[in-house]
């Protein structure tokens, strides 16, 4: 592989910054006897809260955190943190928190753990990847990583030799969308996502519960709109927060979206709804997709989705009137059932038919700014020796890696064995479906090692477990962010790493040392790197750890004008409604309806989402956010609970239909569901006895999560496909 | 002396609750303890539903009852008008807790009396209270309500807006516009 060459040995030494707080203090001139006052210290720095990544400015007292708030200048946070941002300061002084190095002495999974030191830990490690690496080949050796940055574990991973790693957010969430995108605009819609929603007349949210799921700036833009009056329409079986908001709300029967999208695509052509100007300029094959909507009529529609076809016709044209300022929201978790990718390309198809793309209120376009690649060291990796198989037999799975493969290849063996896994950041008991697959993996491994901050169900599977600090203890790679201008977003420590925590970068660089790796990590101390890094790119690095955040204000041009014209990085070059490249695969190159099976009698759907105040299963512990939901509810139709003589706050279990049973949950009787869907909010009833707060609360849904699909296109899993019924025996 | 309110655009709440923890934070608020909630709301039947997302907090009632209610002028209105607690003349009787028609105090584990406080500290500084500060819907509006230009004097100016329990006399100074149900409050 080519990487630039660069001078690592230059490395401006003092470029000094802010740094940690130390403690400061004003002995007042005339407070003759008075206490000491301490002054505040403001740090700016990013937050890890979620993955939106919001800059965070951090009150610093006495070297303890007593506030974070939003910082003003970062786009993502504009001042403003969530409630998960704020409660922050719980995951740092959460007593649960991993504290030292642990080596599990019993059998693997077993959590016999006994505390060990940093080197003893890092040692084991070294060793057992160097015996797999002699057995087996570097290539045996995965990782699973997500949350915390993973720059420097990849890069360890392949420095080592194995090309080996996948990421939740590929299979498991963004990627079906992203490949959709792709396929259509020759580029994914970003994350954050580029939505103009502050600008739209018209939004639309159809698999997106904005809102319940707090992704900071875009619910201040959601929050815009609706207070300018923006037609709002939700697509959801579950009358959702946004529901709440919207004009028209769409109960659709699950697993029929696709049907709806096709149809509001079949009508916005038949009534002319589309912008015929833009279609010719910038798109290609147009005919097809008229031709193919043909058949899916509203009437058609309707039988499919449960949704009158008035209702549609309506919609439909409220979309259309209102073209080009209309958003359909992509959506963010797109692993939904076998044709992710085809469903996620029907509203790229939809956008561009209302000329939405490029232009005020819809998407808007990328920032226009390249920057170098600075690499974290400047040799090469080694050329693995074995083909990469972390994407599958998927023609078009990303560059992120498709987690379920790692596992199949863990299991069977095949193509060539996997014996050791890293985790870094990711809780896989709780991200990943089938848990009884997760688990046999993990049993024919000869290594699992787990780099966190909490003790998560999945910590508690490790072999080793190093114990990463929080982000407001740590330095990361900076954040270069592409929101309507580009800026580059620093993370940096505002307290000393508490416990013996260390930074994610130090255990890679650690670990490196033990593998005889050194070379590759040829800085100090990361914030070496980062100063190297921003000296390279023309950046005050005393500015960036002042302010947090430095934009680039003109390298914004968010809409299409006569003079920003669109470059579409697709094989036409257009924006393509027909897709050759998945035709050349042997797949449709414009979308068609597939159905998917819905629950038999007394069966319902279980569908899983978001509360505004936790994140993935990685705060359900988190003292603060904790206290505002405990445990989660197993929402049901009031008609049903009546059938079946339930009240509200009962507790239930769910069961599956491989006969999986959940662990108690209190029942949510609602008229804000179907009747043929259960409802259960994502990440509850941890398994890890360590997180005291967390343990056994409420009803884990990836539990109960055992069957799964997958598109072939991505490889992105379909994880709505389970169907689960109510025991009254808890 | 100013006026300061708040007003609440019902509308604009994502329920996101940021507002909630960002208080407890700003004010250290006691674990177990809440100085403003997010009320949600429902109403009708399947498929035809309507939902109100409703901030509640103290109201900085004009006619307090919990200032009449308190035995040692440790309830009282404070030179900027709002109403606060002087911790160190609570007594501990809750006299005050019990006069509230709002729900809006709390006694702490130290066993005095606690409640929002508008961010007097911060409106000190020329600063928005936190909860206000930190709301994603912007849903959350606070000022001076005897001046005729700040945020809070247009909207009540443009919005028919409504208090909570007004049968109770105790003119409340957080106001709710965009309500859906008016008689929900
Ligand atoms: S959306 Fe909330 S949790 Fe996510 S980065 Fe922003 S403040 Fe943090
Ligand atoms: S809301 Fe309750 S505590 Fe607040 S001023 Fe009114 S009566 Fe007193
Ligand atoms: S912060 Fe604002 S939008 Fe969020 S719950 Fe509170 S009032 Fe509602």
């Amino acid at each position: 592989m080519s990487i630039t060459r660069r001078n690592f040995l230059k490395i401006a030494a003092a470029t000094g910054g802010l740094a940690i707080a130390g403690t400061s203090t004003v002995t007042s001139v005339l407070g003759l006897g008075k206490k000491p006052v301490s002054l505040p210290q403001y740090i700016p720095t990013t937050c890890e809260m979620c993955f939106w990544r919001c800059g965070v400015i951090a009150k610093v007292v006495d070297g303890k955190v007593v506030k974070l708030d939003g910082n003003p200048l970062h786009p993502n946070s504009r001042g403003k943190l969530c409630a998960r941002g704020h409660g922050g300061i719980g995951l740092l002084y959460d007593p649960d928190r991993l504290k030292t190095p642990l080596i599990n002495t019993g059998a693997r999974g077993e959590a016999k753990f006994k505390k060990a030191s940093w080197d003893e830990a890092l040692g084991f490690v070294a060793d057992k990847m160097q015996k797999i690496k002699e057995k087996y080949g570097a290539e045996s050796i995965a990782l699973l990583t997500h949350g915390t940055i993973s720059t420097y574990f990849m890069h360890l991973l392949q420095a080592f030799g194995s090309p080996n790693f996948a990421m939740p957010s590929f299979a498991l969430c963004r990627g079906a969308r992203g490949v959709a995108f792709e396929l259509t605009f020759g580029e994914d819609v970003g994350n954050p996502e580029r939505l103009d929603i502050q600008n739209s007349k018209v939004v639309v949210l159809i698999g997106s519960h904005l809102g319940e799921n707090a992704h900071n700036s875009q619910c201040q833009e959601f929050a815009e709109a609706v207070g300018k009056d923006a037609t709002v329409i939700v697509v959801d079986p579950r009358f959702s927060t946004a529901a709440g908001k919207a004009k028209y709300w769409l109960p659709i029967k699950p697993a029929t979206d696709l049907a709806l999208l096709l149809s509001w695509i079949n009508v916005i052509i038949n009534e002319g709804l589309y912008d015929k100007e833009y279609v010719a300029k910038y798109t290609s094959g147009f005919n097809e997709v008229a031709m193919a909507v043909k058949e899916y009529t509203p009437e058609w529609a309707e039988k499919e989705t449960d949704i009158p076809s008035s209702l549609i016709v309506d919609t439909a044209r409220v979309i259309g009137k209102n073209r080009p300022h209309v958003l359909i929201h992509p959506g963010r978790h797109t692993a939904w059932y076998s044709d992710n990718v085809q469903r996620q390309r029907a509203v790229a198809i939809l956008t561009a038919l209302l000329g939405a793309y490029g232009r005020p209120g819809g998407i808007y376009l990328s920032p226009k700014k390249k920057l170098e690649p600075v690499f974290l060291s400047d040799k090469d990796y080694p050329e693995p020796q074995k083909p990469a198989l972390n994407k599958g037999d998927y023609p078009f799975a990303g560059e992120e890696g498709v987690t379920h493969v790692i596992v199949k290849a863990t299991l069977t063996e095949q193509p060539y064995p996997i014996k050791g896994w890293f985790i870094t950041g990711t809780n896989i008991m709780k991200a990943m479906p089938n848990q009884r697959d997760t688990l046999s993996a993990i049993q024919k491994l000869e290594l699992l090692v787990a780099v966190d901050m909490m003790p998560y169900d999945g910590v508690m599977l490790a072999d080793v477990v190093l114990p990463e600090c929080t982000y407001l203890e740590r330095h990361d790679d900076l954040f270069t962010v592409k929101e309507r201008a580009f800026g580059i977003s620093i993370r940096q420590p505002v307290v000393q790493p508490m416990y013996d925590s260390k930074p994610g970068w130090w255990i890679a660089k650690e670990l490196g040392k033990r593998l005889g790796l050194e070379d590759y990590f040829p800085w100090n101390t990361f914030e070496d790197f980062l100063k190297m890094k921003c000296e390279t790119w023309g950046i005050d690095y005393s500015e960036l750890v002042k302010k947090g955040y430095i934009s680039f204000p003109e390298s914004e041009a968010p809409y299409i004008t006569s003079d920003n014209q669109p470059k579409f990085k697709t094989p036409s070059g257009k924006i393509e409604l027909y897709s050759k490249e998945l035709k050349e695969k042997g797949f449709d190159p414009v979308p068609k309806y597939t159905k998917h099976k819905q629950p038999p009698e007394g069966w319902f759907r279980l569908i899983y989402g978001r509360a505004p105040v936790h994140t993935f299963s990685r705060t359900t512990n988190n003292p603060s956010l904790w206290e505002l939901m405990k445990e989660n509810t197993a929402w049901v139709n009031a008609k049903v609970a009546k059938k079946m003589g339930l009240k509200n706050e009962d507790y239930i279990v769910l069961i599956n239909q491989d006969g999986v049973k959940s662990n108690k949950v209190r029942i949510k009787v609602t008229e804000r569901i179907r009747e043929d869907c259960i409802y259960l909010v994502h990440g509850f009833s941890s398994t890890s006895k360590l997180l005291h707060r967390a343990y056994l609360r409420g009803a884990d849904d990836q539990q109960l999560i055992t069957k799964y699909d997958i598109d072939p296109i991505s490889g992105s899993v379909g994880m709505r496909v389970n169907f689960v019924k109510i025991s009254k025996e808890v | 002396m100013p006026k300061y309110v708040m007003v609440i655009d019902v509308e604009r709440c994502i329920g996101c609750m940021a507002c909630v923890i960002a208080c407890k934070k700003e004010n250290n608020v006691a674990d177990g303890y809440f100085r403003t909630r997010v009320v949600e709301e429902v109403r009708g039947e399947f498929p035809y539903l309507k939902m109100e997302l409703r901030s509640e907090l103290c109201n900085h009632c004009e006619n307090a009852p919990c200032i009449d209610a308190c035995p040692t002028r440790a309830s009282h209105r404070a030179k900027d008008g709002t109403v606060q607690i002087d911790k160190k003349k609570c007594i501990g009787c809750k006299a005050c807790i019990l006069a509230c028609p709002y729900d809006a105090r709390y006694s702490t584990p130290e066993g005095v009396a606690d409640k929002c406080t508008f961010c007097e500290h911060r409106i000190k500084e020329g600063k928005k209270p936190a909860c206000v500060e930190t709301c994603l819907g912007k849903s959350r509006i606070f000022g001076d309500l005897d001046d005729p230009n700040s945020e809070v004097s247009q909207l009540l100016k443009k919005h028919d807006a409504a208090v909570r329990l007004e049968f109770a006399g105790t003119k409340p100074r957080v106001f709710y516009i965009n309500k859906k149900f008016a008689g929900g409050l």
